[in-house]
């Protein structure tokens, strides 16, 4: 299955490469190789969050930016300028105000987590809601922050968030590569306790995993991966939902040793395949976010419907 | 509050006192809408006359319509949200949570494309039964859910919405459309106008006849058996209600866009304040509609001056974060 | 030896556990009783490190359980709580398998395979082995838990209510294994059941909840007495002796 799926991911990067390609051959690799790669990145950290994610909260429903995660860091993103104004800003590297802002991310959401899930319990339902909302509540404070800057500060803050998936910003992605790594690295450390941590706090606990610890390091690694996508592409709110639920479907397991790695190979066969689609074939540009977002509310529809009549 | 603590015999007395410092208070705040603005429109200046009566006529071309369809659209806002919530019998539906909005932006972009000749008021029309087909179709859909899982209404809600509107945007995309399509569903008074806001009485005359039925909804809202065991027509209460809340979410998308959430605030802090019983709740739920609606506009106005924030954004901050409380306040009341 | 020193448990302004002193032998069967809200789970839990107690500590054979690393912990105890549900899609062998994980991590030797073996032959769920969890009964699925657990190899066994969602052949089918695996392996198990009559026939030693406190701690002789059960349920309950077992008969 792992096999099928690479080869089907390198096909789409084959021929979104190749297709249409007139001309100089060193400039189109160079330019369609960034965008690529960038999807590549994309689909790796979303995918990973959101099985991530899933599996610390139990359930195939929840994902970082159903919970409004993505939400937040525009809203950090927006605060920032809002904050320290644009002259000020234009003497940081984007990089290290990147990595400045996912840092906050990492602090803000663990609050958040913490917030609704630890401490007393409550219901699955109950804290998709309160996520739905906070996402409206994150976009407006970040839309009332745009509309109190100066203008000439808005439109700095506007190159950043109208970021898609034709606009994947350059200076990021060695920055995304680098996190990626070190998160590919820690999460194969922590493959075989993830497979434990599915099974509920109480029997990972008493199987002896440290679970305050893992589960805040975990987190800390999502909200970094949600900061990396959300900075390159911006908001795509149900992307993840359908891969993860899609790599489960497709495996037949839950291991992450599988689950992981087909949910990104899946993600990268959906954006670069889709991408290549619409933008080769049909020629528009940003119809993916759209479809995606039709597809995914659909599927969510489904999934709650399911559950539901258990 | 005060009504609250009253004694459930003494309320009319109770209500109707506090109903008028709501209604001064609204008045109050009307009046605060009208003469806040870029240009002078200080009573000196009305007096004056002077510059051929200017600011006179920015008055009665600018300021009044707009403070107008600030208190109309509050007010059936408020009423639509509070009918819907007694229909569907779940406390966190309204126009923005159940795909009513939505479905009304797809109509009216369907006769932008189709039939841009249209007037506005058969447009309105349209729309509306857009949005009735969709309200009528996700009630039928949520109707099998059991009422324990009340949260899963408003969330399979937002998700329809959020299909209905993917689909819109790409329609809106391919021709061009996307810029009006965020008007309809954010609202935003400040380019309301005379001869641009009328269709809203029509949402307010709804919203005052709707306190007719009053007691019907309230019977409504207590179950079908119920309200059959008691010789009500059903159907007929839930047909009346479901138009008048598609006609205001029309109207509403029509004229300066839809307020998400601001409905289902208003309803459930009314609710939460004087109880369920719509005679009672029904003129509250309009007037602090109202007055929740012009204080929000004026914030809006008032905190970048002379640039305005839309009344949308405002209380998409304020009403989101209200909402938040209410769904986490405590963990027991909404089970 | 399992020391329960002081332990309290409050919620709030809900006391759940109050000063409970308590000591657990190292083997043979602990029965722990009491009405519902008792606090028995609770204490449970706690010597589990699945909850923080208030005031008091729990030591295992000489470790405190809040500040002994969780991995040393669970290759000597292990609790089975009442609902187990789980999202993920395993079979009943690969569950098992996870009983293993604090000793080889996720990867099993020859060794930790013979145990998972075991264990599955010793609930007799070898037929089911391949199935997935999610296609099992409720019963069938507590018993891949309680092998789960049994794999573990510890030496204590703390398990809540494991007679829940069992039919009759299968409730007293658990107890003799449990009766057994005390007898043949030495373990010390410790169970919470509400059946009176259960812990009477099986249990070495029964301990008696209510509202929080240890009522009374002992054998079935001392607690199957009608006015014990009296101050304990605050109902008659009939006690006749049948074959040397002293039996409750709360259905009169």
């Amino acid at each position: 299955m792992l096999a099928g799926l690479t080869g089907g991911a390198l096909v789409a990067a084959a021929v979104f490469m190749t297709l249409g390609a007139k001309g100089q051959w060193d400039f189109i690799l160079a330019f369609r190789g960034t965008k690529l790669i960038g999807m590549a990145l994309v689909a790796y950290a979303v995918a990973t969050s959101t099985v991530l994610f899933q599996t610390i909260t139990q359930n195939r429903i929840l994902t970082p930016s159903v919970m409004g995660f993505d939400a937040l860091y525009a809203a950090i993103q927006t605060a920032v300028v809002f904050f320290l104004g644009a002259h000020q800003l234009s003497i940081f590297d984007p990089r290290l105000r990147f990595i400045v802002e996912a840092l906050i991310m990492s602090g803000l959401s663990l609050l958040l987590f913490r917030w609704l899930f630890l401490g007393r319990h409550r219901g699955l339902h109950l804290v998709v809601l309160a996520g739905i909302v906070f996402g409206v509540f994150f976009r407006s404070l970040s839309l009332m922050m745009q509309r109190l800057l100066d203008p000439n500060a808005f439109i700095v803050l506007q190159d950043q968030l109208f970021a898609s998936f034709n606009t994947i910003d350059q200076e990021l992605l060695l920055v995304s590569g680098v996190i990626v790594v070190a998160t590919s690295i820690l999460s194969r450390r922590l493959l075989a306790r993830l497979d434990v941590l599915a099974l509920g706090r109480d029997v990972a606990i008493n199987l002896g995993v440290d679970y305050r610890r893992v589960v805040m390091l975990l987190f800390a690694m999502i909200a970094i991966l949600v900061s990396v996508s959300t900075a390159l592409v911006g908001p795509v709110t149900f992307f993840g939902l359908l891969v993860a639920n899609l790599a489960y479907q497709a495996l037949g397991t839950d291991r992450h040793r599988y689950t992981l790695p087909a949910a990104t190979l899946i993600a990268i066969i959906a954006l670069v395949g889709g991408q290549t689609i619409f933008e080769r074939v049909f020629g528009f540009d940003t119809a993916l976010s759209i479809i995606i977002e039709f597809t995914g509310g659909i599927a969510f529809m489904l999934l709650l419907y399911r559950d539901l009549k258990r | 509050m005060a009504v609250r603590a009253l004694p459930a015999g003494s309320g009319i007395w109770g209500s109707a006192a506090g109903l008028i410092l709501a209604a001064g208070l609204v008045l109050v705040l009307a009046a605060a809408s009208i003469f806040i603005g870029v240009a002078d429109m200080s009573v000196g200046a009305l007096m004056e006359g002077g510059e051929n009566g200017r600011a006179l006529q920015l008055l009665f071309v600018s300021r009044i319509p707009r403070t107008l369809a600030i208190v109309l659209s509050g007010m059936s806002m408020g009423v639509a949200a509070i009918i819907m919530q007694m229909l569907f019998r779940n406390r966190f539906v309204e126009p923005t949570t159940t795909g009513t909005v939505e479905a009304a932006s797809l109509g009216l972009l369907a006769t932008a494309l189709l039939a841009p000749a249209l007037p506005i008021f058969s447009k309105m029309l349209v729309a509306a039964l857009f949005a009735l087909a969709a309200t009528f179709l996700f009630l039928r859909f949520v109707a099998k859910i059991p009422s324990s899982a009340s949260l899963i209404v408003p969330l399979l809600g937002l998700m329809f919405g959020g299909v209905i509107n993917a689909v819109t945007t790409f329609l809106a995309y391919r021709y061009d459309l996307l810029q009006s399509l965020a008007a309809w569903t954010n609202g935003d008074f400040s380019s309301v106008l005379r001869g641009r806001y009328e269709l809203l009485w029509i949402a307010g005359l709804l919203a005052a006849l709707s306190y007719l039925a009053a007691d019907r909804f309230t019977v409504a809202g207590l179950g079908e058996a119920f309200t059959r065991n008691l010789g009500l027509n059903y159907g007929r209460i839930l047909a009346f209600g479901l138009c008048i809340v598609s006609l205001v979410a029309a109207a509403a998308v029509v004229t300066a866009g839809a307020v998400p959430f601001f409905g289902l605030i208003v309803a459930n802090v009314v609710r939460m304040m004087v109880g369920d019983n719509l005679r009672r709740a029904l003129p509250w739920v309009a007037l602090s509609g109202a007055a929740f609606l012009l204080a929000c506009d004026i914030a809006g106005r008032t905190l970048r001056f002379p640039y305005e924030i839309p009344v949308g954004t405002v209380v998409g901050v304020l009403g989101s974060a209200i909402f938040l409380y209410l769904l986490l306040r405590r963990r027991a009341r909404f089970g | 030896m399992i020391e329960i020193a002081g332990v309290s448990k409050t919620y709030e302004d809900e006391t759940v556990l109050d000063d409970v002193s308590l000591v657990l032998p190292e083997s043979g069967i602990t029965a722990i009783v009491g009405p519902n809200g008792a606090g028995k789970s609770t204490l449970l839990s706690i010597i589990a490190r699945l909850i923080t107690p208030s005031a008091g500590a729990v030591r295992v054979d000489g470790l405190d359980v809040q500040k002994t690393k969780s991995d040393v912990l669970a290759k000597r105890l292990a609790i089975l709580r009442q609902v187990n549900h789980v999202g993920m899609r395993l079979t009943v062998e690969e569950l098992v398998t996870f009983g293993r994980f604090p000793h080889c991590g996720s990867r099993p030797t020859a060794e930790d395979e013979r145990h998972v073996r075991e264990a599955i032959a010793y609930l007799g769920l070898e037929a089911l082995s391949g199935r997935f969890l999610d296609e099992l009964s409720g019963g069938q699925r507590q018993r891949a838990f309680v092998a789960m657990v049994l794999a573990q190899d510890t030496n204590y066994v703390l398990l809540d209510e494991p007679l829940n969602s069992l039919d009759m052949k299968h409730a007293a089918a658990m107890m003799k294994l449990l009766r057994r695996a005390a007898d043949t392996f030495g373990k010390s198990i410790v169970v919470v059941v509400h059946d009176i009559n259960f812990a009477s026939i099986y249990a070495d030693r029964i301990v008696a909840m209510r509202d929080g406190r240890v009522v009374l701690e002992g054998t079935s002789d001392t607690f199957m007495r009608e006015a014990v059960l009296r101050d304990i349920y605050d109902t008659h309950i009939d006690v006749r002796e049948v074959d040397g077992h002293r039996l409750g008969l709360h259905y009169l």
